[in-house]
């Protein structure tokens, strides 16, 4: 359905019509919509601690005891380098990033079916679903990242100057989130195979990723450049670099901003025309 | 064109039949189903139409307007497609043919309570569920003290509504709904639910609405209400209009369609449950004063009316109870065999056997038109052994009741024979 509004005597005019072809993204409705898209995103983060006794306490212990797990096994028995990082700062200064992506993936992948009830009775831009799980995702993130600038503190780590990069980065792997999420959010509506693939694909993205190992375990030359494809790979370097120092991310990381926004782009559109079947096939 | 609210021509909706069971819910499907089809799938727009058995038209060149300030009703049976021009209407989903413009906010009722979270509060669910609705915060906090005035739930706000009993439950999500502003609000079965007090209120507030000169689109089964509220409706049956017309006619038109029973019901053994035993109904039936069996009495000669059936096993306290109603569902009497004292003392115990319980209906009591018998079988404050509500149906012919010299309908059920007098008095 194309619709546009008009000022037509005092009443904007809605017009109904079969859907055909591509529809323009009208991000300008997405803004009108933008209350909506916050009491979603509050909705969800409010639902997720309502009946835990420690409540929005579980972004803080997720990392931390993830990190603990992650120190004992990587850290102590296999002894995987770390920069010269304390290896709990190492781990932890990547895992933030990467959970901030896997639950914004995670979410806004099965968003759709999980608010079907309200699909299937009201209007409004279908893009506020995902886009508010995306977003809820960055609460906890928040969160979180007091608990990292605490251990930072207590190994006497002092961010500098490049922490002003961490928004860019945090933005980008929200985008990679949100691209990936739109294609599956609105494939999983038909296909709810997708939702038994998503927490399968964050794994395997996991160690796909420089989280428990540094970057230099893959060796340098057409291997590193394929890694360097990997967008999370430029976030999670980018975070410990601007968080702690080392080797900044190298220039494969414009490609995988490029692939991000081709992603993205497309998963809008292809959202925005599958969009108007939801109703009917959810 | 400027006091159009709702101008829809053409609207049709197919879905594809069997959309729940057939269509690939797995990927393995999809991949068995072939490149075609997955083609097919992602390039929507494009899918033809072919194999046009797979598809059935929800609705179909569905045109019409409403006028801004119109109460519009919308009636027809199950499955006639009245959710469907709603759900398109409201933008939920696509018309497949056909155009339509909308000069105007449309706020939806498709159903109360949409996007109540049951963990959240009453006062958080407000919050939310007016967003969900598409009001603004600002609007929301404004009219915050009105909505859970109306909604009666003071003491419980700031309680999870999965504590709340279900009436409690869906008066907030009418006082939410009720209060939103649209220039067009679009009600579907809110009516259905929720006890006699409720849905008055709820009632009260539609005629607020269509008071204020804004538009209304109001789908119900009770045609009560539709009566009440609407002085207009269309009438759909299988995707199309029927008939549009003032209400009374649309929903006489309406009960009429599904009431085609010929002065007789006659029970299968079928359709009687064991549940039933030891009372076995035989046939309903009504009868003209010649004893024949006819679907049209005559309101000036009286009928009869009798139901025969069959008791398997001595029942005690046993009545058979009649009912008639209009077609709108409103009672015109009720009655029972052994209203009579001492039919109720000879008959208290009922031996097994064969029966008919027969009632005559006197000349000159009811109107002309069309009614509803309905059936009961029971023990007062024991058991009930049989009902059914609309057993039969037939048509009273009112030629030579009083008044028939002006050829207006006259209200009501019932034309009894007055004993009128007129006096001229001196002044």
């Amino acid at each position: 359905m194309t619709e546009s509004q008009t000022q037509h005597n005092k009443y904007p005019v809605i017009y109904l019509r079969p859907s055909k072809g591509w529809l323009s993204l009208d991000l300008k409705e997405l803004w009108r919509y933008r209350e909506l898209i916050f009491f979603l995103t509050w909705r969800d983060i409010k639902v997720r601690y309502k009946q835990a006794v420690l409540g929005i306490a579980w972004a803080v212990l997720q990392p931390l005891l993830t990190v603990a797990v992650f120190s004992v096994i990587f850290g102590n028995l296999l002894n995987t380098p770390s920069q010269g990082i304390p290896y709990p700062l190492f781990s932890l200064s990547a895992l933030l990033p990467w959970q901030l992506f896997a639950t914004a993936l995670q979410r806004s992948s099965v968003s759709l079916v999980g608010n079907a009830n309200l699909l299937t009775k009201i209007y409004f831009p279908r893009l506020a679903i995902p886009l508010s799980s995306v977003i809820a995702a960055l609460v906890d993130f928040l969160v979180s990242f007091v608990v990292l600038l605490g251990v930072m503190a207590y190994y006497r780590y002092w961010p500098g100057w490049n922490m002003l990069w961490l928004p860019l980065l945090m933005l980008l792997a929200l985008l990679t989130a949100m691209s990936v999420g739109l294609w599956l959010s609105a494939l999983n509506v038909q296909y709810r195979d997708i939702q038994h693939m998503v927490p399968f694909i964050v794994q395997v993205w996991m160690y796909a990723s420089p989280i428990v190992y540094p970057i230099d375990t893959i060796p340098a030359g057409i291997w590193r450049s394929l890694y360097g494809l990997n967008p999370m790979t430029g976030v999670i370097q980018g975070f410990r670099w601007a968080l702690l120092g080392g080797t900044p991310p190298d220039a494969t990381m414009l490609i995988s901003v490029g692939v991000v926004l081709v992603l993205f782009v497309s998963g809008l559109f292809y959202f925005r025309r599958m969009e108007k079947t939801f109703a009917d096939i959810v | 064109m400027s006091d159009i609210a709702i101008r829809v021509e053409n609207l049709s909706k197919r879905y594809r039949i069997g959309l729940a069971q057939e269509r690939p819910d797995t990927l393995r499907d999809l991949l068995i189903s072939g490149v075609n089809k997955i083609r097919n799938r992602f390039v929507r727009g494009d899918q033809g139409r072919h194999d046009s058995q797979s598809h059935i038209w929800a609705l179909r060149d569905v045109s019409f307007t409403v006028e801004r300030g119109q109460v519009l009703g919308i009636i027809g049976r199950n499955g006639a497609g009245k959710s469907t021009l709603l759900k398109v209407l409201s933008r939920v989903t696509d018309p497949t043919e056909g155009f339509g413009e909308i000069h105007g906010r449309v706020g939806s009722l498709l159903e109360v309570g949409t996007g109540f979270h049951p963990e959240l509060s009453g006062r958080e669910n407000i919050f939310l569920n007016g967003a969900i609705l598409g009001m603004r915060r600002e609007e929301i906090e404004r009219k915050f003290d009105e909505i859970v005035s109306f909604s009666e739930v003071e003491r419980f706000i700031d309680t999870p509504v999965k504590r709340y009993s279900s009436g409690m439950y869906l008066r907030l999500a009418f006082a939410v709904a009720a209060h939103l502003e649209p220039e067009i609000l679009v009600v579907d079965e809110v009516l259905a639910v929720g006890d006699a007090e409720f849905q008055r209120k709820c009632l009260g507030k539609m005629n607020d609405v269509a008071q204020e000169g804004r538009t209304v689109l109001f789908v119900s089964h009770n045609m009560s209400a539709v009566l009440r509220l609407t002085q207009e409706a269309i009438l759909l049956d299988e995707g199309r209009i029927v008939m549009r017309g003032p209400t009374p006619e649309a929903v006489d038109h309406y009960l009429n369609m599904g009431l085609t029973k010929q002065g007789e019901r006659v029970w299968s053994s079928a359709e009687v449950t064991n549940s039933e035993a030891p009372f076995q109904p035989i046939a309903l039936k009504v009868r003209n004063p010649m004893g024949q069996v006819v679907d049209t009495v005559q309101s000036v000669e009286g009928f009869s009316i009798e139901m025969e059936y069959q008791l398997s096993d001595p029942i005690s306290g046993l009545r058979m109870g009649l009912y008639m109603m209009t077609t709108r569902g409103e009672y015109v009497f009720t009655s029972f065999d052994t209203d009579d004292p001492t039919l109720f003392e000879t008959h208290v115990q009922r031996p097994a056997g064969h029966y008919v319980s027969r009632c005559q209906i006197p000349p000159h009591l009811m109107n002309e038109g069309r009614y509803v018998l309905g059936v009961n079988a029971s023990a007062y404050r024991i058991r009930r052994y049989f009902q059914d509500d609309k057993a039969l149906t037939f048509n009273v012919d009112a030629t030579g009741a009083p008044g028939m010299h002006w050829p207006e309908k006259r209200l009501g059920p019932v034309r009894p024979k007055l004993d009128w007098t007129i006096e001229t008095l001196e002044s």
